[in-house]
């Protein structure tokens, strides 16, 4: 049996059908979920992809926050649903207060699309548990606003409990404290992640496919339950 | 008819580089008197006559919850005549 990884389109995502495709080639089955509705579909996990939800207005991910679907992403995830955010995913995730922090703009105001080098710091998450501890891997980087801000409390509370999943490595693209990448929740079923695994799953149009390690894990934490 | 206004900032510790960057745009303009500048939003809402206590309580509401995220940012509500 397949397992059902629902992916959300808000008005202005983007990424959705590449999330979805991600999806489909780690082995499970992709079911689109609307943001108008609260309807969850019977999926086992949930990815909020990429793109300019409500274009971005007021703040990224702030109105998205709002979406029906929301409220049911919310209630599941307290209960160590599996969720995953894709940078404006990731934004949602904050705005959602999920995640801890903020993303904010690129320190350089510059919006940066590169393929970008990770080290993947915590592998007992839902969703990095297939990659090795200290793994470096290359997916693409793509946004305006990908700054990670968090007071020093949080920062402190992140390091020290393992919550950071992956830091950007030999370049700093945007400003974020610490180099801060990617985040968990505490339980590790949620994950933010500004860079975008699920354009790196195949070697014809990726940098990688470094990426459908992300997809894979959750995948077989799903086995595992 | 009044206004209610919200005006949100960045809080001091959370790095503006939008407002770096007008920063240094000023003086190429020739204009020499800033130290430094901070970006931030206003909200002007209008209001049917002088907005209750009521009103006032969901606007600041409204401020905590949509218009400010409280993590980066801090918000000032007031009414204009």
């Amino acid at each position: 049996m397949s397992f059902r990884v629902g992916v959300v389109t808000f008005p202005g995502s983007l990424d959705d059908r590449d999330a979805a495709r991600a999806v489909e080639m780690a082995g499970g089955t992709a079911v689109p979920l609307f943001h108008a509705s609260d309807d969850l579909k019977e999926v086992q996990a949930v990815v909020l992809p990429g793109g300019f939800s409500y274009g971005d207005y007021l703040r990224c991910g702030a109105i998205a926050r709002f979406a029906p679907i929301m409220n049911s992403i919310v209630t599941a995830a307290s209960h160590g649903f599996p969720v995953l955010g894709i940078c404006n995913g990731f934004q949602v995730l904050c705005e959602s207060h999920l995640l801890p922090g903020a993303l904010t703009r690129n320190s350089n105001l510059h919006f940066l699309c590169r393929d970008q080098k990770l080290k993947i710091e915590n592998t007992n998450t839902v969703w990095t548990s297939g990659f090795k501890p200290g793994q470096e891997i290359v997916i693409p980087l793509k946004n305006g606003e990908g700054s990670f801000q968090c007071d020093d409390e949080t920062l402190k509370m992140l390091e020290s409990e393992g919550r950071v999943i992956a830091r950007y490595v030999d370049f700093d693209p945007n400003g974020s404290r610490n180099l801060i990448a990617g985040i968990s929740n505490e339980r590790g079923n949620v994950v933010g992640l500004m860079p975008h695994p699920e354009h790196a799953i195949e070697s014809l149009t990726g940098p990688s496919t470094d990426g459908l390690t992300f997809f894979t894990s959750a995948l077989q934490q799903l086995v595992g339950r | 008819m009044a206004k209610i206004i919200v005006e949100v900032m960045l809080k001091p510790e959370i790095l503006d580089p939008q407002g770096q960057a007008v920063a240094s745009a000023l003086p190429r303009l020739g204009f020499t008197f800033a130290k430094s500048v901070r970006q931030g939003k206003r909200f002007e809402i209008e209001v049917d006559g002088d907005p209750t206590p009521a009103q006032m309580a969901e606007v600041e509401k409204a401020a905590e919850t949509l218009l400010s995220n409280p993590v980066i940012e801090t918000y000032v509500v007031k009414v204009e005549k």
